[in-house]
Order: C-alpha cells, then sequence, then structure tokens
C-alpha cells in the first residue's frame, strides 16, 4: 500500500517538475509567435499569448526593405543559397573521408585519423583571424557565390560530421562490402551502392545539423559578406533588431520569427533524425 | 583472377595480387585527400600563421613587423583585455556546470517510463536547436528587457524584477542562461547513457537496499562518467568562444560586464585590423582552453570510468 502511493506521489513531483521546465522552454517561444500579432503598445503590457486586438502591422512593416536594397525574403534566399550547397558538400565530403578512414589501412592513417579528431579541439577562434587573411588574399571576402562560407564544406572541413559517421560505419558489418568486391564491384561502387544505403540515417542526420548550424550561423556571413544586398538572414535580422527594437517590436519579432520557420520546419520534419544523430556521435566506440 | 572457395583463395599470380592489394589498401588516402587538402590549407597553415601573426604588428591594409613578446606584454598590462578574459571564465564557470547539472538532472527524470516523455523531450530540445539563431537572440531581448517579458510576469506576482540587462551584476548571468536554455543536446546526450545501464544493476542495488538516491550516486552516476566527461569538454571549448549572446544582445555591456574575449578579439581583428594584437588575445585563449582540456583528459583517470573494452 505505502509503496503505491509513494510511487503516485514520485510521478506527480516528476510531471510537475516536467510540465514547469517544459513551459520555461516553450513559453517564450509561444510568446513570441503571439508577439508578432500585438501591436506595439500591447506587446509588453502583458504575458499573456492571445492579442486583445489581433494585426498584422508586424507582419506587413516586416516585408519592408532597408534602403531598398533588401528585405527579409531576400535575405533568406541568400541564406539558402549558400546553406544548401554547404549542406551537400559537406555530407558528400564527409562521407569520402569516413569510408577513407574507416575501411582502409593505407600508410599513415593512424597518424592522420589522430590529427583528424584533435581537430575536434581546435577553436575557430585562433583560425578567425588567420583564415580572413587567406580569404582575403584569395580575393574571397564579399564574394558574390559565397566562396568563404562554402569551400571549406568540399573538404570536410567540419570534423565533427566525419567523426559521427565513422562512429556509424564502424558497427557495420563488413560482409556486404566483401560480397560486392567479389562480384567486381570497385571501392567507390562498394561505398555508392553498398555503404550509403545503410549509413543514411547518419548522412541525413549531418545534413540535418549541417543545415540547422548554417542557417544560424553568425559570425561567418558578418566576417565575409559586406554588401548589403548578399546579407543573409541572420545578419538581416540583427540589422532589424538595431534599427527597430524600442519601438517597433512586433515588426522585429515577426522578422526574427519569419527567418526561422524553415528551420523550425525541418526540425518538426525530421525530429528522430537529430535524437539519433547526436546519441550516435557522442557514443564512443 | 581470385576464387574463394571455403575461405580459402586460389590466386593465379601471387605478386600481382599482393600489389592489387596494397593498391587497394592505399585507395583509402585518395578517399581522405581532399580531407587532407583543406586541413592543410584552411585549418594548419592557418593555425601557424597566426601564431606568427601573434609576433607582430600586423595591420591587415598596414603591413607586417615582428615586435617579439610585445603583443603579449601588452595584454597582461592591459586591465580592459584581462577583465575579458576574466569576464570569459565567469561565464565559462556558470554556464557548463549549470548546463551540465540541469540537463543530467531532466534526462535522469525522463529515464523514467512516464508517459509523453516523447513530448517533453522534443520540446526541451528545440531551443538547442534554434538558439544559435539571431532571431532567438532578439528574443531574448525582448524577455529581459526593463519591461520585458520576465519582469512582467515578476510584476503580476508583485515582485520588481531588475533591470537585467542594464544592471553590470546580471547581465553576464542572462547571457549565459541563453547557452543554459539549450541544455537540449547534451540532455539527449545523458539520456542515451543512462538507457545504457543495465537494470540488473538496480535491482542488485535495490536488493542490497539502497535507495533511489545511493543507487543514483553508486551506479548510474560512475557508468555515465565518460559522457559526462564528453559533455564537459565539449560544452567547455564552446563556452569559452561565445561570442553571438554578448555581440548581438548587449554589445559588451554594460560597462563591459560581459565584454568576452572573442569580442575582444572581434573588435581588435575586423573593426581596427589589428590581426597582431587578436592573433595574440586568441593565442593566449586557445592556450588556457587547451590547458583545460589536457586537465580535463588528465582527470579522467581519477574519475571517469571506462568499461572494460573501452579502457583497451
Amino acid at each position: 500500500m505505502m509503496y503505491g502511493r509513494k510511487r503516485t506521489i514520485n510521478t506527480t513531483i516528476r510531471y510537475t517538475i516536467l510540465i514547469a521546465v517544459g513551459i520555461i522552454m516553450v513559453y517564450p517561444l509561444l510568446w513570441m509567435i503571439s508577439a508578432t500579432f500585438k501591436s506595439n503598445n500591447e506587446i509588453f503590457s502583458g504575458i499573456g499569448l492571445i492579442p486583445k486586438n489581433p494585426t498584422f502591422d508586424g507582419y506587413k512593416n516586416a516585408m519592408k526593405s532597408y534602403g531598398g536594397q533588401i528585405n527579409i525574403i531576400k535575405s533568406m534566399i541568400n541564406t539558402y543559397s549558400y546553406v544548401i550547397p554547404r549542406v551537400v558538400f559537406t555530407v558528400l565530403s564527409s562521407t569520402l573521408t569516413a569510408y577513407g578512414f574507416c575501411r582502409f589501412r593505407f600508410k599513415g592513417r593512424n597518424f592522420l585519423f589522430a590529427v583528424m579528431i584533435s581537430t575536434l579541439f581546435l577553436p575557430q577562434v585562433v583560425l578567425n583571424i588567420p583564415q580572413y587573411v587567406l580569404f582575403n588574399e584569395f580575393k574571397w571576402i564579399d564574394s558574390k557565390y559565397y566562396l568563404p562560407l562554402i569551400v571549406p564544406s568540399l573538404f570536410a572541413s567540419e570534423t565533427y560530421f566525419v567523426f559521427m559517421l565513422v562512429q556509424f560505419m564502424r558497427n557495420i558489418s563488413k560482409e556486404l562490402e566483401e560480397a560486392a568486391q567479389i562480384d567486381g564491384c570497385n571501392t567507390f561502387q562498394t561505398l555508392v551502392k553498398i555503404i550509403a544505403p545503410m549509413i543514411k540515417p547518419a548522412m541525413i542526420s549531418a545534413a540535418l545539423f549541417q543545415f540547422m548550424w548554417s542557417s544560424n550561423d553568425f559570425m561567418g556571413p558578418l566576417l565575409y559578406v559586406k554588401t548589403p544586398t548578399r546579407y543573409p538572414a541572420s545578419i538581416f535580422v540583427k540589422i532589424s533588431m538595431d534599427a527597430d527594437a524600442g519601438f517597433d517590436w512586433n515588426r522585429v519579432l515577426a522578422v526574427s520569427l519569419i527567418s526561422i520557420i524553415p528551420s523550425l520546419l525541418v526540425f518538426f520534419l525530421s525530429q528522430k533524425h537529430f535524437v539519433e544523430g547526436i546519441s550516435a556521435g557522442s557514443v564512443k566506440g | 583472377m581470385a576464387k574463394n572457395v571455403s575461405g580459402i583463395s586460389i590466386e593465379a599470380s601471387p605478386g600481382k595480387s599482393k600489389i592489387k592489394k596494397n593498391l587497394r589498401r592505399n585507395i583509402g588516402f585518395i578517399y581522405v585527400l581532399p580531407w587532407l587538402i583543406g586541413f592543410l590549407v584552411f585549418r594548419l597553415y592557418p593555425f601557424i600563421s597566426s601564431f606568427f601573426y601573434s609576433f607582430t604588428d600586423f595591420q591587415l591594409f598596414d603591413g607586417i613587423k615582428e615586435v617579439g613578446l610585445m603583443n603579449y606584454k601588452e595584454i597582461f598590462a592591459s586591465p580592459k583585455i584581462m577583465k575579458a578574459f576574466n569576464v570569459t571564465f565567469k561565464y565559462a564557470f556558470i554556464t557548463v556546470p549549470l548546463k551540465l547539472a540541469i540537463s543530467l538532472f531532466i534526462a535522469y527524470i525522463l529515464n523514467f517510463k512516464l508517459k509523453g516523455v516523447k513530448l517533453f523531450r522534443t520540446a526541451y530540445y528545440i531551443p538547442s536547436i534554434l538558439g544559435g539563431s539571431v532571431a532567438i537572440a532578439v528574443l531574448w531581448k525582448a524577455v529581459f528587457r526593463d519591461d520585458g517579458l520576465l519582469n512582467t510576469a515578476l510584476a503580476f506576482f508583485g515582485v520588481e524584477g531588475p533591470q537585467w540587462l542594464s544592471d553590470p551584476s546580471y547581465a553576464l548571468f542572462v547571457i549565459s542562461l541563453l547557452r543554459v536554455w539549450q541544455f537540449g543536446s547534451a540532455m539527449v546526450i545523458f539520456l542515451a547513457a543512462l538507457k545504457a545501464v543495465p537494470n540488473d544493476l538496480y535491482e542488485a542495488a535495490a536488493i542490497d537496499g539502497a535507495g533511489r538516491g545511493r543507487q543514483f550516486l553508486s551506479i548510474t552516476i560512475p557508468i555515465i562518467t565518460p559522457v559526462v566527461f564528453y559533455n564537459l569538454v565539449t560544452q567547455l571549448c564552446q563556452a569559452f568562444q561565445e561570442f553571438n549572446g554578448p555581440y548581438i544582445i548587449t554589445q559588451g555591456g554594460p560597462r563591459n560586464s560581459t565584454t568576452l574575449i572573442s569580442l575582444l578579439i572581434y573588435n581588435n581583428a575586423f573593426k581596427s585590423y589589428e590581426m597582431g594584437m587578436a592573433s595574440a588575445m586568441a593565442w593566449l585563449m586557445f592556450i588556457i582552453l587547451t590547458v583545460f582540456t589536457v586537465i580535463a583528459f588528465l582527470s579522467q583517470k581519477y574519475w571517469v570510468h571506462y568499461s572494460d573494452e573501452e579502457a583497451k
């Protein structure tokens, strides 16, 4: 009897904590959504979610451009014009690299693998300045094609993803590959036909994380994009905030919200890959 | 021509197949070559050159001259830079333990078989995905403004909230909270580790009369220490490099109370183009971070328990 009652109490405590934390996690986001439909006078007058006099002014104003050069839609097109190539290149180059490290015992493999892992601990802070100098010499600063943001991804520059794919590939049995070899597949065909389909979940996770991180990236465009017409959403939102925070909050919040809609959609459509991805990447093998 | 009959391979010419085998092994090098080129050009070369820049007065549009240790001496003599290092430490020591504690605690609760766990997990995870975006930094500013969401809520309960963002004693904490709020990814990692703890260990402990708290401390924690370690190191690396939060929300203010070292590096390098001085700050910061990472790695043998096959 006592035991059952104790269990009910425990469950109640646990749910109370989960719900309280849940509110802290989600309420600001819900409030943000509702605030975009409130008038500027109303936004900070209460904490409620339902607008008293719903208005679309925030959204209407959000579509306005700055100096006729850039608006939120255009800036989002800019964002995805480098995010998408970056995602594709990252997944392809990281998969090739992971395959090379995981399935071949070439000379110097262990050394190179150790070097690669050590770059996980190489902070971007020491690289920003010399990379800027380097890209400046390449004449890539403010490049029309966002070269500094895209080109490194062709070279598996984000070690984290290579590491994640290696972890995943390790757990896949080699039998099928050996069979494919006997059937006359070369190593590249084996990768495409046998391995890629099996590590697809990890590749999808890598793609999703890269999508989120690149869409959120602020430092990169801050350093390498200078012309207003080429600004991505992250910079545009920052500028909107600097210009209008204080008096035009429904506009600022609407701009912010619009800028994260693609990320939100992608997240809700593919949640389980995120959870699997981080769990797989972190488990040491 | 090789035929594989019951595990014995019959080779037409053994010499040729050896070459072929060697070639096959070394093809692996071709696959990692793009990474290697990228590493040399975009990582190693910049890494080494920034080390040299740190001993010069390199100005992007103004030439370069060696100055020896002068940049470093200047750093230690400058109260502003020293304060930025200090603020960075404070930031890391608030953010990392708080984030780890909360993510472990929530993962622990989620690990009980409760209904709706998935829903909660998703809700807790959203901030981690969006948190790095400028949009969320904007939201943070709206929440912690003097008349923002938080203070309006506090006023509802009759409490007058402080000026979170303009009072130097709170601003850093608010910036910290933005990262703590994003505990979701650390939580998911902890949750995966907790799920892997064998159930019979708990049962055995329960038979021996250990309560939940005791079980958590003596069984759960030791088994998941490798994951605690992983989260600790990654969060530490992130915290020391934090830039977006303070840059977007407080611009380093009020009274430099949120000027992390990354902000000073940015201002020096990309506002006044003093690449030499900025490189010296970045290197000092890198050395400090490396020391912390090495300490963490060395300390592993005192507190991180790897299972047998992993310890090998």
